[in-house]
């Protein structure tokens, strides 16, 4: 188990390290750099002040060195200055990772507090009305975008309240946190709520086909207690692995959501970076949400050890 | 001859059907049977002749939809069970009546220790705290005979070896001490020096507990080994009921006939082997187009007109033999 542990933290290394490599080629590969960019709106040129400032900010140096700049300062604990603040980057990063991590939690929990309930449900009532109606909501999860989601409800709430949910940046009471994430969490999680219980329905379908649940049945379990004691332990696996995908892949949609709701998050924020060029925000953003896909990896792999005794992690 | 109190379990004209998109198949048509405290009954035929069904209409399990009981009675220590709600039935299930399920591999739930599943299945029925409850399933485990039980009942199926799982499958099946022990092929899925020891574990414990057996089996070896009273099943009906002394030395039915003349000889063992293995010509019938006469008639080499014609009823052949065969005596003395 041990072993098993140091070579899980090696590859994730090695991962994040190649990971490094591509966002820093990447970035260098797109046309223009926030010099250009600034002195295109500046609307003159003068190439001697366009190279002063490359110097200053160290991008006229060979690659090789702006990357072992780059790294061996984040290893230190040193992401460099915003181009376009000039603050220090981490301090621009910082204040905002907790307001999209309690969007991406509040939406995690949405898809998987109301995906594994319904999904089981759905599973258990079979080709009923019920089930016929639930997977209809879900398919429509799985089909709208959930920027365009986040429009129609901004458009909705305007038509019907006259007026919609503004972004609160010093929520006084617990409720009003709540109230301030809940819709744009509810946005972005529709999706991964519909893909949860699509995958809990199919997962437990195939579980509840199993001899043990007729044992268990036998017993003379309630079936309360077969679909949640005996079935969707054995059925969570699946359910947890796509909510482990989920978890990276909610960022993408974070984006948009952000930019729709106007939430000053970590995801809006590098959206604002990629258009600046800002090479030292969009890089150590970059690392920030690969080592948080990489770790949401690694706890899935995990918990299937938690949930299932036939999985053990040996050397 | 017996009293009504030693009943156990009273099965009276059982109907379970199931509706298939094919149409509607009997699996189980007019079954009525009894057996005693204490009591083993077998019930032998081959794959598909209901006698799972019966087993799974007497606990109440048949899957609905698509299967469905549609009539008779199943009365247990004189309660119908067919009667009961759902609830009630529940508080019966695992309690008064058990059973035991031919695939120990699985049918024991692989993400919960062993000790944990007899627990449920005694706490189901008897409130009392886990501590105990956790005391009675080590019990369990050390009557079953599963060496270093406390460490066992810690362990998840997937550590177990298959007849392990069956041992543990018959303690929780026992925790309960209930009336009546179901067992559908106890011993089919396990290596044959394992199945004797299966085998000999339950007739133990029956004897011990006072419960009342009905072991399903296609293995007739089993059957003379274990059971005091045989059934034949086929094709969902009963064909031939007698002690298994009388069934064994005098088949009236020629389709028991057929599956005992289809027992391998061991030569070893001084039985003259035949040239050539006996079978029973044919295969066994759909059940949603069943003949209008006897269900066997068209595989039977002793079939006459009649055969075709009218159902023969189950008839009392002296001594509690009931055999549904027109030629019954006849079969008896070629025996």
């Amino acid at each position: 188990m041990f072993a098993y542990l140091v070579r899980r933290l090696l590859l994730m290394l090695v991962t994040l390290f190649g990971i490094s490599v591509v966002i820093f080629v990447l970035l260098r590969v797109v046309p223009g750099n926030i010099v250009d960019i600034l002195f295109a709106a500046a609307g003159y040129v003068d190439p001697a002040d366009k190279a002063n400032l490359e110097k200053e900010l160290g991008i006229d140096q060979p690659l090789i060195v702006q990357y072992w700049h780059w790294i061996s300062g984040f290893l230190r604990g040193d992401l460099g200055y915003s181009y376009v603040s000039e603050k220090p980057a981490l301090q621009e990063i910082l204040p905002r990772i907790p307001i999209t991590a309690k969007l991406a939690g509040l939406a995690l929990l949405f898809s998987a507090s109301i995906g594994i309930p319904l999904g089981v449900i759905s599973a258990v009532k079979q080709g009923t009305r019920l089930d016929y109606a639930l997977r209809v909501v879900s398919l429509s999860g799985l089909s709208l975008p959930s920027f365009w989601l986040g429009l129609l409800i901004l458009t909705a709430s305007v038509a019907m309240f006259g007026q919609m949910p503004i972004f609160n940046p010093n929520p006084q009471t617990w409720l009003e946190a709540f109230a301030t994430y809940a819709v744009p969490a509810a946005a972005v999680g529709f999706r991964s709520a519909a893909l949860t219980m699509r995958i809990t329905r199919s997962s437990m379908l195939e579980v509840l086909r199993q001899d043990y649940i007729r044992t268990a049945r036998a017993k003379g379990a309630s079936e309360a207690a077969v679909n949640y004691r005996h079935a969707l332990k054995n059925a969570i696996l699946p359910v947890i692995t796509v909510i482990g995908i989920e978890a990276a892949f909610l960022i993408g949609g974070l984006i948009v959501t952000e930019t729709v709701f106007n939430i000053p998050g970590v995801a809006r924020f590098l959206v604002e970076a990629i258009r600046w060029r800002d090479y030292p925000i969009v890089q150590n953003l970059v690392m920030f949400i690969a080592v948080v896909v990489v770790v949401a990896n690694f706890t899935v792999d995990m918990l299937y050890a938690v949930f299932d005794p036939r999985i053990r992690y040996t050397d | 001859m017996t009293k009504q109190s030693d009943l156990v379990l009273e099965v009276k004209n059982l109907k379970t059907v199931f509706f298939t998109n094919s149409g509607l198949f009997k699996a189980v048509d007019d079954l009525s049977f009894s057996v005693r405290r204490g009591e083993t009954l077998a019930i032998v035929g081959e794959s598909g002749c209901g006698k799972s069904v019966t087993a799974l209409s007497l606990m109440r399990l048949v899957p609905d939809p698509p299967g469905r009981i549609i009539g008779g009675s199943v009365s247990l220590e004189g309660t119908d069970l067919l009667a009961l709600d759902e609830a009630e039935m529940r508080a019966v299930r695992g309690n008064r009546i058990s059973m035991i399920f031919q695939e120990p591999m699985t049918s024991l739930n692989p993400v919960m220790r062993i000790g944990d599943q007899i627990v449920e299945a005694v706490r189901l029925h008897r409130s009392i705290p886990a501590r105990e409850a956790q005391t009675i399933a080590v019990e369990m485990l050390r009557l079953v005979r599963i060496p270093e039980p406390a460490r066992r009942a810690r362990e998840y199926p997937h550590q177990l070896s298959g007849g392990m799982r069956q041992r543990a499958m018959i303690a929780m099946a026992l925790a309960c001490r209930p009336a009546l022990l179901l067992a559908d092929e106890p011993t089919t899925a396990l290596d044959v020096t394992i199945q004797a020891q299966i085998l000999a574990l339950i007739l133990d414990l029956q004897k011990e507990l006072g419960t009342g057996l009905v072991l399903i089996t296609h293995d007739l070896g089993v059957v003379a080994q274990t059971a005091q009273r045989v059934i034949v099943m086929y094709a969902g009906r009963k064909v031939e009921e007698a002690s298994v002394e009388a069934l064994f030395a005098s088949p009236m039915h020629p389709y028991t006939r057929g599956l005992m003349a289809s027992i391998p000889a061991v030569p070893a063992a001084g039985i003259v082997a035949p040239e050539r293995l006996n079978e029973i010509p044919g295969t066994v019938p759909s059940l949603v187009r069943l003949p209008k006469g006897c269900a066997f008639a068209p595989r039977c080499k002793l079939a006459i007109k009649r055969c075709e014609a009218e159902y023969p009823p189950l008839a009392d052949w002296g001594g509690g033999h009931l055999a549904a065969c027109w030629r019954a005596e006849e079969v008896a003395e070629v025996a």
